[in-house]
């Protein structure tokens, strides 16, 4: 299957491209139906990849990449089961964006992430997977997670260590602030700023050059340079799932829901 | 270095073109969420412009509680 149109993203692959869109109202935000969709994704990436050299991800969504976990679902699957149902549901949800998150980041092509807006939590995790950022000059990145009591749990931390200082790390994760496509390119993050708009013209030139290697040896030199932090992946779930039995989440989770606050995206 | 009164305007003449919002019509003391009909996300995509603009960081935890132009141009301000 060289195309797929879901109700969360839709897929594409064109003179060795392949593109995938995340299209779900209001910001992707990331929940079961897109888990499931991203799942068929990563199943047919095995099988387009033979005949591909790179693939871009971007969002269809005026507001940005990607906002992150569905926490209104999240929090309403909560609220409908017992206490003993949620850790392992919530588990088994981590296990899953986990190998979807692991085969983009092990895939052998030449990952671009073309990000506008809201790249914030689950987002900026999906982002972190791929092997270059190209951003809008407008794009923002945060992991906003401590403000519900939780870390990120789809494979955030791990890769952020791999890629940035430790200091950038903790900055990023321990006050939750956001940060521009400025201060991103400054520390490492992001490779290439575009003009408002142009983040996937950008990256689909970005695609082109890549196509003049030879493929064996860019998945040679990528898998050379760009280790998956397997280890470190197992520890965070095992940590998020131990942080997500306290109260302290219900209460985050049931404050961001019901917020009226003009802005609740901020810690 | 900028005074205060000159980033105020700074900031009015901004919001008021990328919000097109006849500059006249907004003050430094409106909340620009209720003036500019913007939400969370329209605040942010704000935020930005203006650490461009200024060529500054300010981080989204230094607007809490901050609603009014002439607040938003104090926090830039001391980072001026």
């Amino acid at each position: 299957m060289t195309s797929f149109r879901g109700k969360a993203i839709s897929w594409t692959l064109s003179s060795g491209v392949i593109e995938l869109v995340l299209d779900r109202a209001p910001c992707n935000e990331i929940g079961t139906e897109t888990l499931a969709e991203l799942e068929e994704f990563v199943t047919a990436l095995k099988n387009m990849q033979e005949g591909a050299h790179a693939l871009i991800i971007s969002s269809a969504r005026k507001e940005g990449f990607c906002a992150g976990a569905d926490l209104r679902e999240l929090y309403r699957g909560m609220e409908t089961v017992s206490a003993a149902e949620r850790l392992p549901r919530v588990r088994k949800f981590l296990e899953r964006i986990h190998a979807v998150m692991n085969a983009i980041d092990s895939s052998p092509l030449t990952t671009i992430a073309a990000v506008h807006g809201v790249t914030f939590g689950g987002g900026f995790e999906l982002a972190l997977t791929c092997d270059l950022i190209i951003a809008d000059k407008m794009a923002r990145f945060c992991f906003p997670e401590l403000r519900l009591g939780l870390i990120p749990g789809f494979g955030g931390i791990p890769r952020l260590k791999r890629d940035l200082g430790n200091g950038v790390v903790r900055d990023l994760l321990l006050t939750g602030r956001s940060i521009n496509a400025a201060k991103a390119q400054a520390i490492g993050l992001v490779s290439q700023i575009a003009a408002e708009g142009e983040a996937l013209r950008v990256a689909r030139a970005t695609a082109a050059q890549l196509q003049k290697f030879d493929r064996a040896t860019a998945s040679a030199a990528k898998r050379f340079v760009k280790p998956i932090p397997y280890d470190e992946l197992r520890q965070e779930i095992d940590l998020f799932c131990e942080l997500f039995t306290r109260p302290a989440v219900e209460s985050g989770l049931r404050k961001f829901v019901e917020s009226t606050e003009a802005l609740p995206y901020l810690p | 270095m900028s005074t205060l009164q000159e980033t105020t305007d700074e900031v009015l003449r901004l919001a008021a073109t990328h919000f097109r919002v006849p500059k006249e019509q907004l003050a430094p003391d409106d909340d620009f969420f209720k003036k500019l009909g913007i939400n969370s996300l329209q605040a942010l995509d704000l935020l930005t412009r203006l650490e461009q603009h200024f060529h500054i960081e300010l981080p989204d935890y230094e607007l809490a509680g901050v609603s009014n132009f002439r607040a938003l141009a104090e926090r830039i301000q001391s980072r001026l």
